[in-house]
């Protein structure tokens, strides 16, 4: 059994004499003029779509504009939660596809992403958490994406660390089990996409800033960059927290508001908690990287801004209730904190698809959501913008469903759970 | 053998020899003195292996001696991840090395070291993917590995105490050394109540174990002079064992001292943490025996513990003549001194150490430490400096058990960071400074790169009464910036000398050698913050305090950008890891009860959480439950119940504009309702969502008193403000939900019981209708009565001030005893009026129901001209309605209940779900309430609902109320 496993690449590491680099991000080229497609924003969502976009559609003239450096947004800053346990069933279509895509992830970009199975559990103190967990079970269920109902004792059971005393300020009454939950390595989902797509001859291009649209006769143009004007017949944004900045220069609104999301880990500890655990009530989820960190977050800060700034509010809350699920971390301590800016929707799904600016592309509204949904929303991207049509998959995520009251309701499974 | 290295005094400033602690390491006892360090008793006790890295499991031992690097880090019984070099040694104490296999002296886990080659940076995301199950097998054995402490799972962080306090200041003055303490006097001295924290157990900072002079007098006469001002100056408390973990917005500064965290408010900060020495690099630069010149003054000043007996330095600066000094005072051989300077200026302690015999090397490096076994350094191979980053070849080793490493500074500059701080490269010193400091944050002496002693006083008392001026003090002038820093020459720009065969470390936490770093930077990541997080230099536990300036230098050379252009990654709170225990302190998170929660108890209630409040669900035993419910719903039904409602939301609304303000909170129109008259309210937000429903009652043209759903009420006062901030109606809104308590008397004999205790209301049928509302004394005690038909039989809401409940509870027990009167909890209300097709916001509608969907347009008032949500509403009433809430049975009566949100299926497809579902004890049958698809929802259409385990079972669309349908019993 073992020497099927045996990880024979590393090999080429140790016996070479000169280290086998490889540039899995390309250097810094000169800017060209024009491009078929010019893709604003370097996260994990711009690299997916440009690497499906050289891949399935063989658009290859592509730029991918960085303001930073490459994936350093929220893409850099996520807590790498996957999984496909939504609320409606158009969210649950289009999550379980990400998942499938990560399942063959690691070998089809060559790159270990460290795609990890550890389940999870969003935890329900109230009946109205458990009406809501068998909700969310039953159409999981319906869709053929692995969930479950589960009560006290199986919970007790799968997850012997949880305090599941009932004399606490919260009990835990059940929990919406999802086998299929995952943790990965945000970064190289990332870094796996720049190299495939860099190898395909998409252009990236870092510390390049958008700082303006060219927009003729509802039609985009191009993009003004901090390096001068690039000409491209069809654009996408891909910004995350800078959504609705970026959509103003195109000369529209979104129903967007940007809202701080902070998360935080610990000093590395010896593995003891396999799951992701979550919990609604109490704001609070945890996960332990392959690092031994703990990695921990809860819901998005009380307020809008455009800043990063961590805040001591969020984590005393934060490990006050952390203690209440896992009473034994007392002594455990907290060695980094950060924030990123969540672009968030009224209706806690995405906004993709078409714009009211002709070619030109959006990508938004992931707010606290949206790591795992980095390859769907690049094979789905591509495909609309290589169509000038949306994908089947996003369709229900189009803009103006805010107007024609076709909202996609996903509060119940995104808030806390991301 | 215990204390062999400890120096007689006056070394040990910290200690006191009159009493010795005693604590196991490793199954070994350590003997020290109280004052010791874990890590100053091991070194007296010449245990200087400490840990096992994070990767190849070499040992460490000390490094700082300040708590700034994980090679320290050891296992107490109940606490992971300790700074030996920080805690207390104390009696009783079982101290562990981590992350070993097997024996900490025979970690079987170091065979990871010889395979290091096929280890390159970043391998993980090159290998085990090669099948699909690659990972799945390779995933559990390279997570068992990783990790430093564990955690005792049976621990329970509520048997420990932690507290919180809160602090004011006008200057906070974070470090107690030079600057610090010439901050602290001049703020006070210009009138600031200042407080000045220090992270160690005494003040002082570089003035308790640094050397200034050859005479080694000048640190101690100025520390001396320091406490003598400071004892008498008024206005300065001083914190010391007090870690300052970080600095957020408006000067908001954690503090932690023992089991407390404080959170210390002040009008201006002055941070003068100093700065942090810097290692160099070269083959085996972490094995014990490899420190810090300032880790070694500090063991021999601080804890009279000899660092070594014979040591070899590697200098760049002038301070390494000072340790230099300090060393062979505390009777070590100075071997030789490597400097890596071309030529040595001839300072006055260059002088004093030449003076004393000691080889001085000028223009040499070391390019390996030997060892003989690998817990210790047994000695240096010097070779001459050729070039950046080179040294010659057939270098000369020397015999030596103690290298010190004295090559330069970094600020310790993460609190700037955290509040927002800039910071850039200074060529002339070859260090990173402050250039942008947010207001009101100021900073002194090395960590704003001032470095000179003199120097540094005076930029403390430059920043501290700058600081007091911004506090709002009367301060005539404030001195200009230092411009003689005395930096220059401190710190070595290039004190890295890589190896070919490797182990030249640039990160010890992550156990990154130089060679990492620059493959790294070929395999594309060739700016800092990509490297780091490729690379991982500087995740670990000291968060870059060694690495990041070592990782800068080395991207700046290898991609050819100028390091003046370049920034080290950013520094994130917390400055020094914090406890879970300290941040969540007494866990403030109340729950609410009722004025009548004792008596729930007394009568065996089983309670629920419902919103912020605790409610009774039944009463009876668990294993009772069923049955319970089913007695408290049938007494309801014929004779009488009583319910506690106090945690129904109530908000007063008074003014000349209350009724015009309703009009548009709500769907209904208030403005002809009579007084004495309550009506129902329900609520949507702006996109026509069903948000809230209630009662408004009118007690008078200008004052209803609105009820709101418990875990409503909150967002309901919200949205009141929210909008009356912009309509500007002339009303009041108080959230009286607590100021008020309240119970259900309901039941066919409630009248009978009520009037009993109720004399001053005409309670007929006539005198008090249904919807009827009115105010007199129940009992005595002043009431808002109402008669309302959530239940559907007769019944009345008494709500009286909270401080009357339990009172108001007895009476009408006491009252009610004759007629078998029940007290009943939620699930029997929930049922109740789920007979009587009452819809319950939140659990019957969700966060898109609107008014359509929900079968209400009844309560939407058709002539108005403006409410909350009403264009959605009218405009999705001309929508086709995708799903419809209607009332349904089962069509075969043998078919189990639904539960609460099984899925209504058309085909495969989901159309809808189960809101409510229960098997009426009143009508017999299982009746509820579901989403259907808006073309079914005609009464006696059937539907398919998916039931547990996944079975389908019909249901048939039926009218409702399925109780009491012409809704005679409530208005009896
Ligand atoms: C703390 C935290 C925890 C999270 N946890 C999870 C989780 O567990 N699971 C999950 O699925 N999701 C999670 N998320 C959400 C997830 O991180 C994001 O939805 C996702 O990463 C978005 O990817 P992106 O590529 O769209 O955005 P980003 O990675 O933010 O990329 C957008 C890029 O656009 C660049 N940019 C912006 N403006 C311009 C401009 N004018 N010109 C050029 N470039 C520009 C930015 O610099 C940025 O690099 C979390 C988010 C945060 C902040």
């Amino acid at each position: 059994m073992i020497p099927a496993f045996v990880p024979l690449k590393i090999l080429r590491y140790g016996f070479r004499k000169k280290y086998p680099a490889e540039r899995f991000i390309p250097k810094q080229q000169d800017l060209k003029k024009s491009y078929d497609v010019v893709i604003i924003g370097g996260g994990g969502h711009a690299l997916a779509c440009a690497y499906y976009l050289a891949k399935t559609h063989g658009i290859t003239n592509v730029c991918i504009l960085e303001r930073g450096y490459l994936a350093g947004g929220n893409t850099a800053r996520n807590t790498a939660i996957i999984r496909s346990n939504y609320l409606t069933p158009e969210g649950v279509r289009f999550y379980e596809q990400s998942l499938n895509l990560y399942r063959d992830f690691s070998q089809e970009l060559d790159f270990n992403i460290l795609y990890s199975e550890r389940g999870h559990f969003t935890l329900a103190h109230t009946d109205a958490a458990v009406r809501t967990s068998r909700w969310r079970a039953e159409v999981n269920k319906q869709l053929g994406v692995d969930s479950e109902l589960i009560y006290p004792d199986e919970i007790a059971r799968l997850c012997p660390h949880l305090n599941m005393s009932d004399h606490v300020r919260y009990p835990i009454m059940g929990a919406l089990y999802h086998p299929p939950g995952s943790i990965a390595r945000h970064d190289a989902v990332a870094w796996a996409y720049a190299r495939g797509a860099a190898k395909l001859g998409v252009e990236i291009h870092q510390q390049t800033p958008v700082t303006g649209l060219i927009v003729e006769n509802g039609t985009i143009k191009g993009v003004q960059t901090s390096r001068g004007t690039v000409y491209a017949n069809r654009v996408m944004q891909a910004v995350a927290g800078n959504t609705s900045v970026v959509a103003k220069m195109a000369g529209f609104r979104l129903p967007i508001k940007t809202i701080p999301l902070q998360a935080c880990v610990s000093v590395p500890l010896k593995p003891f908690l396999d799951q992701i655990i979550v919990s609604g009530s109490l704001h609070v989820y945890v996960s332990q990287s392959s690092r031994g960190e703990l990695v921990m977050g809860g819901s998005t800060d009380p307020y809008g801004l455009y800043g990063t700034r961590s805040t001591l509010d969020f984590k005393e809350g934060l490990l006050g209730h952390m203690l209440e699920l896992l009473p034994m971390l007392g002594e455990v301590k907290v060695m980094r904190q950060w924030a990123g800016m969540t672009d968030m929707t009224p209706d806690f799904s995405p906004v993709m698809g078409l714009t009211p600016v002709k070619n030109y592309y959006i990508d938004s509204g992931w707010g606290t959501w949206g790591f795992k949904a980095t390859p769907v929303c690049g094979m789905t991207m591509a495909h609309t913008i290589a169509n000038d049509s949306p994908h089947d998959l996003i369709k229900p995520f189009y803009l103006d469903r805010f107007v024609d009251y076709q909202q996609v309701g996903e509060k119940g499974a995104a808030s806390v759970g991301h | 053998m215990s204390d062999v290295n400890r120096l007689p005094a006056p070394f040990g400033r910290l200690i006191d020899r009159s009493e010795t602690v005693s604590f196991d390491f490793e199954g070994r006892t350590i003997s020290g003195f109280k004052g010791d360090t874990i890590a100053s008793a091991l070194c007296a006790n010449d245990q200087w292996m400490i840990s096992r890295s994070f990767k190849y499991h070499r040992p460490r031992g000390v490094l700082t001696m300040a708590g700034q690097d994980a090679n320290t880090l050891v296992q107490l019984a109940d606490e992971p991840n300790c700074l030996a070099d920080k805690y207390p040694a104390k009696n009783g104490l079982k101290v562990k090395a981590q992350n070993y296999f097997g024996s900490f002296d025979n970690d079987m886990a170091r065979v990871v070291e010889l395979v290091h080659r096929f280890l390159p940076v970043g391998f993980y995301y090159k290998t085990f993917n090669e099948k699909k199950q690659s990972w799945s097998f390779w995933e559990p054995i390279v997570r068992a590995m990783t990790g430093l402490g564990a955690i005792d799972p049976k621990a329970d962080f509520h048997e420990s105490y932690y507290d919180k306090q809160y602090l004011f200041a006008d200057v906070a003055v974070i470090g107690g050394g030079p600057a610090g303490l010439a901050a602290a006097q001049a703020a006070a001295e210009a009138g600031a109540e200042v407080i000045l924290i220090e992270e160690n157990v005494a003040l002082g900072g570089s003035l308790g174990y640094a050397r200034f002079d050859a005479e080694g007098v000048r640190a101690s006469r100025q520390l001396g002079d320091f406490e003598r001002v400071l004892a008498g100056t008024k206005g300065v408390e001083i914190m010391t064992g007090t870690i300052c973990s970080g600095l957020f917005s408006d000067n908001w500064i954690p503090l932690i001292k023992g089991n407390r965290f404080y959170k210390l408010r002040a009008k201006s900060i002055v941070v003068a943490t100093g700065s942090i020495e810097q290692p160099a690099v070269f083959r085996n630069n972490d094995l014990p025996g490899v420190i810090m010149a300032s880790a070694a003054q500090r063991l021999i000043r601080l804890y009279g513990v000899r660092p070594g007996r014979k040591a070899v330095i590697l200098a760049a600066n002038d301070d390494a003549y000072g340790a230099a000094l300090d060393l062979i005072d505390a009777g070590l051989t100075v071997a030789a001194i490597a400097d890596l300077r071309p030529t040595v200026p001839q300072t006055p302690l260059v002088a004093a150490v030449a003076a004393r015999g000691i080889e001085i090397l000028a223009g040499h490096g070391i390019s390996e430490a030997l060892y003989s076994a690998k817990t210790h350094i047994s000695g240096a191979v010097l070779a001459p400096v050729t070039g950046e980053g080179t040294l010659g070849g057939g270098g000369k080793s020397v015999a030596c058990d103690l290298i010190l490493m004295s090559v330069g500074f970094s600020p310790a500059g993460q609190l700037l960071h955290h509040a927002g701080a800039k910071f850039g490269y200074c060529r002339q010193s070859d260090m990173f400074q402050p250039v942008e400091l947010p207001a009101k944050v100021h900073a002194a002496g090395s960590v704003n790169n001032v470095y000179d002693l003199g120097a540094v006083i005076a930029d403390g008392k430059r920043a501290g009464l700058a600081a007091a001026k911004d506090a709002g003090l009367n301060v005539a002038s404030v001195p200009a910036a230092i411009t003689e820093k005395g930096n220059v020459g401190r710190t070595h720009p290039w004190p890295i000398f890589p190896h070919d065969r490797g182990f030249d470390f640039v990160d010890f936490d992550e156990d990154l050698k130089y060679h990492d770093l620059i493959n790294g930077i070929a395999d594309g990541y060739d700016n800092v913050e990509l490297l780091k997080r490729y690379s991982t230099v500087g995740m670990g536990p000291s968060q870059g305090r060694h690495s990041a300036v070592t990782s800068v230098r080395i991207v700046s050379r290898e991609t050819g950008v100028d390091i003046a252009g370049m920034s080290v990654t950013t520094q994130r709170p917390p400055y020094t890891p914090e406890k879970f225990g300290h941040l969540a302190g007494r866990v403030f998170d109340p729950g609410r009860r009722t004025a009548m929660h004792h008596r729930h108890l007394e009568l065996g209630a089983q309670m629920m959480p419902a919103g912020v409040w605790w409610r009774p669900a039944y009463y009876g035993g668990k294993a009772d439950r069923t049955n319970a419910i089913e007695t408290e719903v049938k007494a309801v039904r014929e004779n009488v119940g009583l319910i506690d409602v106090s945690t129904l939301g109530g908000l007063d609304v008074r003014g000349p504009d209350a009724a015009e303000f309703l009009n548009r909170m709500y769907t209904f129109s208030y403005t002809k309702q009579p007084i004495g008259r309550s009506r129902y309210v329900l609520m949507t937000d702006n996109a026509g969502v069903i948000t809230d429903d209630g009662v408004a009652c009118r007690f008078h043209d200008e004052h209803f008193y609105v009820t709101a759903t418990t875990s409503g009420v909150d967002a309901v006062y919200r949205q009141m403000l929210f909008w009356n901030a912009q309509w500007r109606l002339d009303v009041d809104v108080a959230n009286v939900t607590a100021a008020l308590c309240g119970v259900n008397i309901a039941g066919p004999k409630s009248r009978q019981v009520l009037q009993k205790v109720c004399t001053d209301i005409d309670l007929s049928p006539e005198g008090f209708p249904y919807m009827g509302v009115k105010m007199g004394t129940v009992a005595g005690i002043p009431a808002r009565l109402m008669r309302v038909g959530f239940v559907g039989e007769l019944g009345y809401e008494i709500h009286v001030p909270a401080g009357f409940g339990e009172a108001l509870w007895d009476e009408l027990m006491e009252a009610g005893k004759p007629e078998g009167i029940r007290p009943f909890g939620v699930e029997a209300q929930r049922v109740l009026r789920l007979e009587k097709g009452h819809i319950i916001v939140s659990q019957d509608t969700d966060g898109l129901t609107n008014v359509w969907e929900a079968d209400m347009p009844w309560a939407l008032a058709k002539t108005k001209p403006f409410f909350v949500g009403g264009r959605s509403t009218e405009i999705m009433g001309k929508m086709k309605l995708a799903r419809k809430l209607v009332g349904f049975t089962l069509k075969d009566s043998g078919d189990p209940c639904p539960e609460e949100c099984h899925l209504v299926l058309k085909g495969e497809e989901i159309v809808g779900r189960i809101t409510s579902a229960v098997k009426s004890p009143s009508v017999g049958k299982v009746v509820g309430l579901a989403y259907v698809h808006g073309d079914d929802s005609a009464p006696g259409t059937e539907f398919t609902i998916k039931v547990q385990g996944g079975r389908r079972i019909t249901g048939v669309v039926t009218k409702y109320p399925f109780y009491d349908p012409e809704n005679k019993r409530q208005e009896m």
